[in-house]
């Protein structure tokens, strides 16, 4: 998150007298940190499997080292290859799709002036937010299933002629994750974008009507250069969750007509680490995954840092 | 300017504009609740004749059956049981802990206040990735336990950079004259910043819960062989994915029909999983609004 840099802070010298004093806060430091260590870094060792043919039974430090084999099996696997692009692709265009939807329901909403009508709206736009993947993906697959809603819809209309069976092709594929996550996410990613144009001066609203401005040029001119900065802090938060996102929905939805476009870098991890027992090649896989994810924040935020205020650290 | 002067001057295609916000709404209201009411309504059908297609807003053949089926499921009870025992265990002590470590790091004159945020920070954006962390867990002995729902997740930097951010906002002030009281630091967090902070307790409380409440992949992934610790979501999976494999694939078509739940009884169990959250979260919505837009963003 953005933080303000200039704040001046006193420092707190450490001597005895001082720690004395901050005994309680020494100590609930102390518990947390031996927490954080155990949970949070000391798996970071484990990525020194990547890099050996680790047997559970000989451990880390008994294991062989082989250097890079693993990295160089996984970028002659055709499959690894076609995980990447699948896991980019599904990253990206769920990114570009929630974010357009999100920005366009809340401009929308706050166009809405009558409260009775905007709240219960609203309330109704975060209830996908707070259901389960699991549920998320059954329902979706029910209203997409041969004689679900959308077959029908679609029958009734005579757009086709028969059922189609949306799971089975792969073109259908990517579209569907993107339809789920923004069904599932537009109201609640609004709500960040409703704050700020609540923000937004009204006065400047007022100004623009008297120059005769419709709601379109409002929108285009006031509305959207106000929440550029939410976008942009967003946008480099996301940025670097762009290959995380790819595993819930995918591994639900997935099946195996679709596996050439359905499986990501997560699924191949699980499936080659804790399916097959293959822990190398697994974490060697989810070293690269969090390599490019750095890779992705660190550009990001060197691209923010030159064309815009906002920046992440 | 009065209304009816301003409205005169409003131009054409604002009514157009106005059109295409009530078409929107409709339909974006339309999708997202369609799917939710018609799962209701399925599971109040008859399984047989719900095949046939075609059950919009109402049953067409009104049945209990299917919720007596899903009642019937011995892994249901046991599911909900650890669900339930889970999200409480859970969101009581991940609250505590976190709050308490954001009472610490947002102490001004702590000696160690920005090495320990960055010490978690830094947890955010880097992570050993699942089999490390798999690996430890199973040293750990937490595999196959209870236990693995709870302990692993406690401390979650984002969760207590929110509340960091709400504690700094509170004055100084209260805390000096406490001080000068003679009040220690467990003093100050307990009774004069936890009463202040109940609104962004209340949030991050309801996000444990609603993670803890959705959670499934940890019960596959840990406790797969331990029946006695399935959740609800998980055995809501299994009955799903048995139709999600199907929809596509041949090979898996060969087992037959007898391992596909019908249409009626999967929507069932999705209404037991997800009733509590339906019901629960009109009431809660004014603490998560606030706590995301006053912790999260703001900073």
């Amino acid at each position: 998150m953005a933080r303000n840099r200039s704040k001046t802070e006193k420092k707190t010298k450490i001597t005895l007298k001082e720690m004395k004093k901050q005994s309680f806060l020494l100590i609930v430091s102390f518990f947390v940190v031996v927490y954080g260590v155990i949970f949070y870094y000391w798996p970071l060792t484990g990525w020194i499997m990547a890099f050996q043919n680790y047997k559970p039974k000989t451990g880390l430090l008994g294991s062989k080292f082989v250097g890079m084999d693993k990295f160089k099996f996984l970028f002659g696997d055709p499959v690894f290859i076609r995980v990447i692009r699948n896991t980019l692709a599904m990253g990206v265009l769920t990114l570009i799709t929630t974010t357009i939807m999100a920005i366009v329901f809340a401009i929308i909403l706050n166009e809405v002036r009558l409260t009775w009508i905007k709240k219960p709206i609203q309330t109704v736009s975060y209830l996908p937010h707070f259901l389960s993947w699991i549920v998320v993906t059954g329902i979706l697959h029910d209203s997409l299933s041969s004689t679900g809603i959308v077959n029908d819809i679609l029958l009734r209309f005579g757009i086709i002629d028969q059922a189609i069976n949306f799971f089975a092709f792969p073109k259908y594929f990517w579209p569907i994750v993107a339809f789920a996550n923004c069904w599932k996410e537009t109201g609640w990613n609004a709500i960040i974008y409703l704050a700020a144009i609540t923000a937004i001066d009204p006065a400047l609203y007022e100004a623009a009507s008297i120059d005769g401005a419709d709601r379109f040029q409002k929108i285009r001119y006031i509305t959207l250069p106000g929440i550029k900065s939410t976008f942009m802090i967003l946008l480099l938060i996301n940025v670097g969750n762009v290959l995380n996102a790819g595993f819930e929905v995918q591994y639900l939805l997935g099946n195996g007509l679709v596996q050439s476009v359905s499986q990501t870098i997560d699924i191949y991890v699980l499936k080659w680490g804790i399916s097959q027992n293959d822990y190398s090649l697994g974490t060697a896989a989810g070293l690269f995954k969090s390599a490019v994810s750095i890779l992705l924040i660190v550009i990001a935020n060197a691209i923010a840092r030159k064309y815009s205020e906002q920046r992440l650290f | 300017m009065d209304e009816k002067h301003y409205r005169v001057k409003q131009p054409a295609s604002d009514v157009i504009f106005e059109i295409i916000v009530v078409l929107f709404l409709a339909v974006f209201i339309v999708i997202t609740l369609y799917p939710v009411i018609n799962t209701v309504v399925l599971s109040f059908n008859d399984g047989i004749d719900a095949v046939r297609g075609k059950i919009y807003l109402w049953p067409r053949k009104f049945s209990m059956k299917n919720y007596k089926t899903v009642f019937a499921m011995q892994n249901i009870w046991v599911g909900a049981k650890i669900t339930v025992a889970r999200t409480v265990i859970a969101t009581l002590t991940s609250l505590f802990v976190n709050a308490l470590l954001a009472f610490v790091v947002s102490r001004k004159n702590f000696m160690f206040k920005s090495q320990l945020s960055l010490f978690w920070v830094i947890t955010m954006y880097v992570n050993g990735g699942m089999i490390p962390v798999f690996l430890l867990y199973k040293n750990l002995g937490l595999t196959g336990t209870f236990n693995v729902y709870w302990i692993p997740g406690m401390i979650s930097a984002f969760n207590m950079l929110v509340m960091r951010t709400y504690m700094e906002g509170i004055p100084e002030s209260l805390e000096e004259s406490a001080q000068l009281d003679g009040a220690g630091y467990w003093t100050i967090f307990k009774d004069i910043i936890s009463p202040l902070c109940k609104p962004v307790y209340a949030t991050i409380a309801l996000f444990i819960a609603v993670w803890q409440w959705n959670s499934w992949f940890d019960a596959m992934l840990y406790n797969r062989m331990k029946t006695e610790y399935t959740t609800l979501q998980y055995e809501l999976m299994k009955l799903l994915s048995s139709v999600m494999q199907q929809s596509g694939s041949a090979e898996n078509a060969k087992n037959g029909a007898a391992t596909i739940t019908p249409v009626t009884i999967r929507a069932a169990a999705t209404v037991v999983t997800m009733l509590p959250i339906i019901c629960l979260y009109p009431f809660l919505q004014r603490y998560f609004v606030t706590g995301l837009t006053i912790g999260g963003v703001k900073e």
